[in-house]
């Protein structure tokens, strides 16, 4: 699965990896994020 | 999808949803399979395509304090049954 | 003539916790109106049937192990000796009353809302009302005023006749018995349906029993100043959304007269950001006595039901929790709040784990000169893993306590190898109700305090996180910490 030039959803969590942080590594490699999303269940 | 859960457990959850349909049967998804590839930020496929020092920036605590090989493989499992 | 007072009262101080109290309501007739089992319930109408059979009693859930480490009956540490599952381990001598505070059944809480009612919004029907009564005059917390207050109740017909419009919120025991009701409060304002005017409600009666406490417990009620709320409830109408100033609405039931107040508003993380201020306030002069008060979220009232059901155990987010902490002037006792600890996230820190928590650990160790292994204890997302896990939410402390061990990991203090070890000797297993303002840390304060008067601990870090993304304003993460140390009894300075 090469990232570069994909289209992607980002689902990140409060607790775990958030998701303007996954957003950024996304961007870095040529990825193109469509939705990105920080989740918080408590 | 690229996600960001904190363990297995709740990575599972996520990934069954948009691939096979939401497993409590609760939400919209319920019954619908997108059937969408879904992987975690920290698995090896995904990480090492990105640069490494931007991925200790904002990924290397995480990478201590999950269990990723645990999410790989929960992740890996429910990529090949779809 | 100018003069420039120089009495001691100006001079600076340390902040101190000088007491914590908790409150939790039993409120199982409530919890179908939490947010989730709102929603679902009214998609699928015979899943009431269901829920309400997963509804504790309230003995059950004051021997719920978790619930008697929330008063302070059993220390965190405790748990880890109770075998999982908690809820089918009671605690056989566990009491309503706790060293913090005490679980409230829900015919006393309901009294105690319409205690709170001030716009003929709630009613109790008449034969409830006299029972009540009875009980509430028993509590060592209840005065005349409030049973005048309570009132003698309307006929059950009156109320029926109240539900025919629609718009009235119906007001159930466990067992599915009509109580009561609650009225919208103007039928063209969204921001005052019954939803969110029974919201409130439950909010102003829980922050108000968790300062009654705190105010029995260290006295002189109208010595308090300021009163900081860090609810994440929303008081106002169509012009003032959010107006706020629950603080002062709570006090007011508490015999704080010479108190003002104001909320802080900042998610999860909000009790803590209070505190944080409460001690600035004291620290200037400002003010000598800040109470921080926070109600209970009454929303978040069975959020995970579906995987407690799906486990067939019962319903555990059926308690409204509330908090009250008193900061004052050094006492030579009381633990202090270090000024120089305070950590806090940025604008510009990013929302990667590692920048926030340098921002809230991290740095502020590196300015007082302390390796994360000599802080005693770290409080953080204190969430109960029995009520999350189910629901695929995981482990939420465990995962926090990983993340702080794995900062040392990092900066090379401890060996990847001993991160469990970590975990074990400066964290705990989490025991709060799931309500954000409250599990964000602040429930280990009491017990961070019981064991610094004892000598027993040095210092507990303190670290709330919040989400701010909720709000679909910012993406921004947040957070705020600080450090709790033991007194060690020199007076004054800063």
């Amino acid at each position: 699965m090469l990232l570069k030039s994909k289209k992607v959803i980002i689902i990140g969590e409060r607790d775990g990896v958030q998701g303007p942080a996954i957003e950024a590594c996304m961007r870095s490699v040529g990825a193109e994020p469509v939705i990105t999303q920080t989740q918080c269940f408590v | 999808m690229v996600l960001g859960a904190p363990d297995a457990d709740s990575a599972e959850l996520y990934a069954e949803t948009v691939t096979e349909g939401d497993p409590s049967w609760a939400g919209a998804l319920a019954g619908v399979s997108l059937g969408l590839p879904v992987f975690h930020i920290m698995e090896p496929v995904i990480k090492d395509q990105i640069d490494p020092a931007l991925a200790v920036e904002h990924l290397g605590l995480m990478e201590i304090a999950l269990d990723v090989e645990k999410i790989s493989g929960v992740l890996e499992r429910l990529r090949k049954s779809c | 003539m100018y003069i420039v007072s120089s009495s001691a009262h100006h001079q600076p101080t340390k902040p101190v916790v000088q007491g914590v109290s908790y409150f939790l309501a039993h409120v199982p007739g409530l919890t179908c109106h939490g947010s989730k089992p709102s929603r679902e319930i009214k998609k699928d109408p015979p899943l009431r049937e269901s829920f309400r059979s997963h509804l504790r009693t309230f003995e059950e859930a004051v021997a719920y192990p978790p619930n008697q480490v929330f008063i302070g009956n059993l220390d965190p540490d405790d748990l880890a000796h109770v075998p999982s599952p908690w809820y089918k381990h009671p605690v056989r001598d566990g009491s309503r009353w706790g060293l913090f505070g005490e679980i409230m059944p829900e015919d006393e809480f309901y009294g105690m809302m319409k205690i709170c009612d001030e716009f003929q919004l709630l009613l109790l029907e008449e034969g409830f009302v006299r029972a009540v009564a009875v009980k509430l005059r028993q509590h060592p917390l209840f005065s005349d005023a409030d049973l005048l207050r309570l009132g003698n109740g309307v006929s059950l017909a009156d109320i029926e006749r109240q539900l025919a419009d629609g718009a009235t919120l119906p007001m159930y025991d466990r067992g599915g018995r009509l109580v009561g009701c609650v009225r919208t409060g103007h039928e063209e304002d969204p921001n005052l349906t019954a939803e969110i005017l029974m919201e409130n409600l439950s909010v102003r009666a829980s922050g108000a029993l968790a300062l009654r406490h705190q105010v029995a417990a260290t006295g002189r009620a109208e010595a308090v100043d300021f009163l900081l709320g860090g609810g994440e409830e929303a008081v106002g109408d169509r012009y003032n959304r959010g107006g706020g100033n629950m603080a002062k609405a709570i006090g007011e039931l508490c015999g704080c007269s010479g108190a003002g107040g104001a909320d802080i508003k900042a998610f999860c993380s909000g009790t803590v950001h209070a505190i944080v201020v409460a001690a600035g306030l004291v620290a200037s002069g400002i003010f000598s006595d800040v109470v921080v008060v926070a109600g209970g979220s009454f929303a978040k009232l069975g959020m995970k039901f579906q995987g407690h059901l799906r486990h067939d155990m019962p319903i555990l987010e059926d308690v409204i929790a509330a908090i009250a902490v008193r900061v004052g002037r050094d006492d030579g006792k009381s633990p202090v709040i270090r000024l120089d600890s305070i950590g806090k996230h940025e604008i510009g820190s990013g929302s990667s784990q590692q920048a926030i928590f340098d921002k809230l650990i991290a740095q502020p160790l590196d300015r007082l000169g302390l390796k994360f292994t000599q802080i005693d204890k770290y409080a953080t997302e204190m969430h109960n893993p029995e009520i999350t896990e189910p629901q695929g939410s995981g482990n939420v402390p465990r995962t926090n306590y990983r993340i702080i061990g794995s900062f040392a990991v990092l900066r090379g203090e401890i060996q990847r190898a001993d991160l469990d070890r970590f975990v074990e000797e400066h964290g705990m297993l989490g025991f709060s109700s799931t309500q954000g303002h409250i599990a964000s840390a602040v429930p280990v304060l009491g017990h961070a305090i019981r064991k610094m008067l004892s000598g027993e601990r040095n210092n507990t870090m303190f670290v709330a996180k919040g989400s701010l993304f909720l709000g679909r304003m910012t993406q921004l993460a947040d957070g705020m910490s600080f450090l709790l140390e033991r007194n060690k009894g020199t007076q004054g300075g800063v």
